[in-house]
């Protein structure tokens, strides 16, 4: 049965997937790659790069300082680390540049010391954004992993007098290599398809991805199947990204524990210090932002257009279809995958390398002879939603899928423990933490993502993203900034209440 | 219950009267159609005088509007494409669906316009919009020789980016590439869309960003803040003209001649100065709103023509890029 639904589902999210880009394919014109566009896909393949090697550099030690210590805010500070990954992208940047900008905050300082000013644009600046977006994410995954460290391997630790190197030999090196492959792969698949940070902050079209070609093919040129090829050039980059990942990725083999809740040993002294120190910067770099994004939008709130509200409630309905769906499709393809049907791993990461352009103006064509696409908007833009947000959680529940296989698969089969039973007794109690987390994410993607909507949109029946975005086009940025803050408020609060379900109970 | 059997009886009559009304479908670009837009008082005034429903599809911008189009072909259910500009019409008008309008309005365009299939509804300056307070350059040549930091959109996802192409091309031809590489220092950056251009420049990350003459009004205005200014170049400013056109297949040919001649009536043309921000194609009786007046005005106007911008956009393009990559 479990097998069936893994096979089944697997197949529906690739036929999802694909039949779109074969459809767009399959139109006429067609003029081949050119020369920029190979430049694009080097530009995109190494920002995309440097974006999850810096990202996953710095979230290591944030994750190993947070799993070892404790101080007053910590849990907040955890819960924080959700939000820069769900803010709007135009205002994760304008915020960004609130600090780090021309008139920002950091060359306010430059200035003021009568050093020479520092610009954000160019590579740097894509990276730094990235970094910004995508290192609370990294590190929220690799914590995860230090927190699932069983209670036993420690007590032996430290019964055998483990110095901070043994632990970092025995016990932390092998879970990094378990966990932060995924992470990279996770930072460098979003930063590939990345769209508006790296050409508002590229500088210019030396900063050309992959995803503005695809744009310039189905909108100037209409040149279909050129678009199509693109989409497909950077499935082929995630997909080596994918093998790459599987190639370095090794289980940690820490077997089952029975669930204690041990404290990490904080080994005092410049440790200590250290850790204080990349909790405290940390902190700073993602505060900094946020704290401007929130300033921009308070005085916006004040004029709240009466349009905001149904967008809000149109965008938790998607959420509440959408994340559910992509959860119990990861869960299911995470469980497959664990029970040794490799190939359902690459299946599952499939949606978040394919470009949403692309996949819009496939489903498009499948359903324009057909219905009118303006009475399909909701469905589409949940199964979108959906599909995006389910590489997300599988990435999340993939390693602890597979511990709960090797810990407990035997046990479970002696058993004959299957099906709902399974799912009950076994599989939703131990994989609470990231089924909450998971849960969390893809709903409050699902709030923060436009995706394909533009083809399929009404002139009623908007969403929140897509009143910004009208709010904007119209001159009213202050009013947009208001928009963006309750668009963060309202994905936030519903990552929280996930979160914290999957975290009840648990010491993180 | 007699009551609730009349609610009934009405409800079930509503879906059937809705079926009898004409219903006029018009594609347009999406800040046409938002609250903040013409949209909402366009469609009121035309259904008052039409008898009709009038429905405004958004398809994204001017440049998705066009790939909207090609993609649902002659089965498109649109009567009306409203929102391409003249950089786009020359491929538009090659998908062989547009229908001639027919009509012979007096326009106020401060150039020569005619084309049998569009019809323009509004028009604007492209320019550099900045505070009073910078002393604005009087051309591209006093723009990159100083130092300046502007904002520009991509000329390969946005319509003002391809404008400025195409601003560039008809000022300077084949001295377009230098202008190019001399203004690279002058570029803080190439954003993908006008909101977040004009979002860096109102966060003071650009002393200029490439926007209209009208921009200023917004800001006078809607909030009464006079502190905004637009360039004039001695070269010319380049104009964007909005279009609409009629298409060959619509099932309501007469409706969609009457709203093509009803988006040029006074009706229309006194909503668009403060809701689209550009200037009406027909100056209203009423003349200008109340600000306008204040905005500076170019005494030279370049546009190229629809076929001379279709044919200059690739080799144009390479120009920029070759230019402008470090």
């Amino acid at each position: 049965m479990a097998r069936r639904a893994g096979a089944l589902i697997a197949g529906g999210v690739a036929l999802a997937t694909l039949a779109p880009v074969a459809v767009v394919m399959a139109q006429a014109g067609g003029r081949g790659l050119t020369a920029p566009d190979l430049a694009a896909l080097r530009f995109t393949a190494l920002q995309a790069t440097l974006s999850a090697l810096a990202s996953v550099t710095c979230a290591v030690p944030l994750a190993r300082a947070l799993a070892r210590r404790r101080f007053p805010g910590r849990g907040a500070l955890i819960t924080a680390l959700g939000a820069p990954f769900l803010l709007p992208v135009i205002a994760a940047v304008l915020g960004l540049l609130a600090i780090f900008g021309r008139s920002g905050l950091l060359n306010a300082g430059l200035r003021a010391l009568g050093l020479p000013e520092v610009s954000i644009f160019g590579l740097g600046g894509v990276v730094l954004a990235h970094v910004f977006l995508n290192m609370p994410l990294a590190t929220r995954m690799i914590l995860q992993g230090w927190q699932a460290i069983p209670a036993e391997r420690l007590r032996l630790a430290e019964s055998l007098g483990f110095t901070p190197r043994h632990y970092w030999q025995h016990i932390e090196r092998p879970m990094l290599q378990d966990v932060v492959p995924g992470a990279l792969l996770a930072v460098f698949a979003i930063c590939l398809t990345s769209f508006a940070v790296v050409l508002t902050l590229g500088g210019g079209p030396a900063a050309t991805t992959v995803e503005l070609a695809i744009w310039q093919a189905v909108r100037f040129e209409f040149d279909l199947p050129r678009a199509a090829s693109l989409a497909v050039l950077q499935v082929l980059a995630c997909g080596g990204a994918v093998l790459l990942a599987g190639l370095v990725a090794r289980p940690s083999g820490f077997g089952a524990g029975l669930d204690r809740v041990l404290p990490l040993p904080a080994p005092a002294g410049w440790r200590k210090g250290l850790d204080a120190l990349v909790i405290g910067l940390a902190s700073l770099f993602l505060a900094a932002p946020l704290l401007a994004v929130l300033a921009r939008g308070l005085p916006g709130l004040a004029g709240m257009p009466a349009a905001v509200w149904p967008a809000a409630a149109t965008s938790l309905a998607v959420a509440a279809c959408a994340a559910p769906l992509a959860v119990g499709a990861a869960l299911t393809l995470a469980l497959g995958r664990a029970q040794g049907r490799r190939w359902l791993g690459p299946v599952a990461m499939l949606p978040m390398a394919i470009s949403q352009l692309v996949l819009g103006t496939g489903l498009f064509l499948i359903v324009f002879p057909f219905v009118n696409p303006a009475s399909l908007t909701l469905p589409v833009t949940i199964l979108v939603t959906a599909l995006t947000a389910l590489p997300f959680a599988y990435r999340i529940l993939a390693p602890e899928t597979q511990t709960l296989q090797a810990d407990y698969g035997r046990l479970a089969a002696s058993l004959d423990l299957r099906g709902g039973a399974a799912l009950r007794l076994l599989v939703l109690p131990r994989l609470r933490r990231p089924l909450g987390f998971a849960l969390g994410l893809c709903a409050a993607l699902a709030i923060g993502d436009l995706g394909v909507i533009a083809l399929f949109a009404t002139e009623d029946g908007q969403t929140l993203p897509l009143v910004i975005s009208r709010l904007m086009g119209a001159y009213r940025m202050g009013q947009a900034a208001g928009a963006a803050l309750i668009l963060v408020a309202l994905a936030f609060a519903v990552f929280w209440i996930c979160d914290r379900w999957g975290r009840h109970g648990t010491e993180l | 219950m007699k009551k609730l059997c009349f609610a009934a009886g009405f409800l079930a009559a509503a879906p059937m009267a809705a079926a009898e009304t004409p219903v006029l479908d018009v594609l347009t670009y999406d800040s046409f159609v938002s609250e903040w837009g013409p949209g909402p008082a366009i469609e009121k005034a035309f259904e008052a005088e039409c008898g009709c429903d009038l429905r405004f599809t958004p398809a994204g911008d001017g440049a998705a509007l066009l790939a909207r189009l090609q993609l649902e072909g002659a089965r498109s259910q649109a009567d009306v494409v409203l929102g391409l500009d003249t950089n786009l019409t020359a491929a538009a008008r090659a998908t062989g669906l547009f229908a001639p309008h027919g009509q012979t309005p007096a326009l106020s365009l401060p150039v020569a316009f005619a084309d049998a299939e569009f019809l323009p509804y509004d028009w604007g300056w492209f320019a550099f919009v900045q505070n009073k307070t910078l002393e604005a350059p009087k051309d591209f040549k006093a723009l990159v020789a100083s130092d300046l930091k502007i904002v520009i959109q991509d000329p390969r996802s946005s319509t003002p980016g391809l404008g400025l192409l195409m601003w560039v091309k008809a000022a300077y031809g084949d001295e377009a590439s230098t202008i190019w590489k001399d203004l690279a220092d002058n570029i803080v950056t190439v954003t993908p869309g006008w909101s977040e251009a004009y979002g860096l420049f109102l966060e003071g990350e650009a002393d200029l960003v490439l926007s209209y003459t009208t921009s200023p009004a917004y800001h006078l205005i809607a909030e009464q803040d006079d502190s905004k200014t637009a360039a004039v170049f001695t070269e010319g400013n380049y104009l964007q003209v909005e279009v609409l056109g009629k298409l060959k297949a619509t099932d309501q040919p007469a409706l969609a001649d009457r709203f093509l001649a009803f988006m040029l009536s006074d009706a229309a043309q006194g909503v668009l100065p403060t809701t689209n921000w550009m200037y009406p194609a027909v100056t209203p009786a009423t003349g200008l709103p109340k600000g306008f007046e204040t905005l500076v005005q170019p005494s030279k106007s370049l546009l190229l023509s629809a076929e001379e911008a279709e044919a200059l956009r690739g080799p144009a393009l390479d120009e920029w890029r070759a230019a402008l990559a470090r």
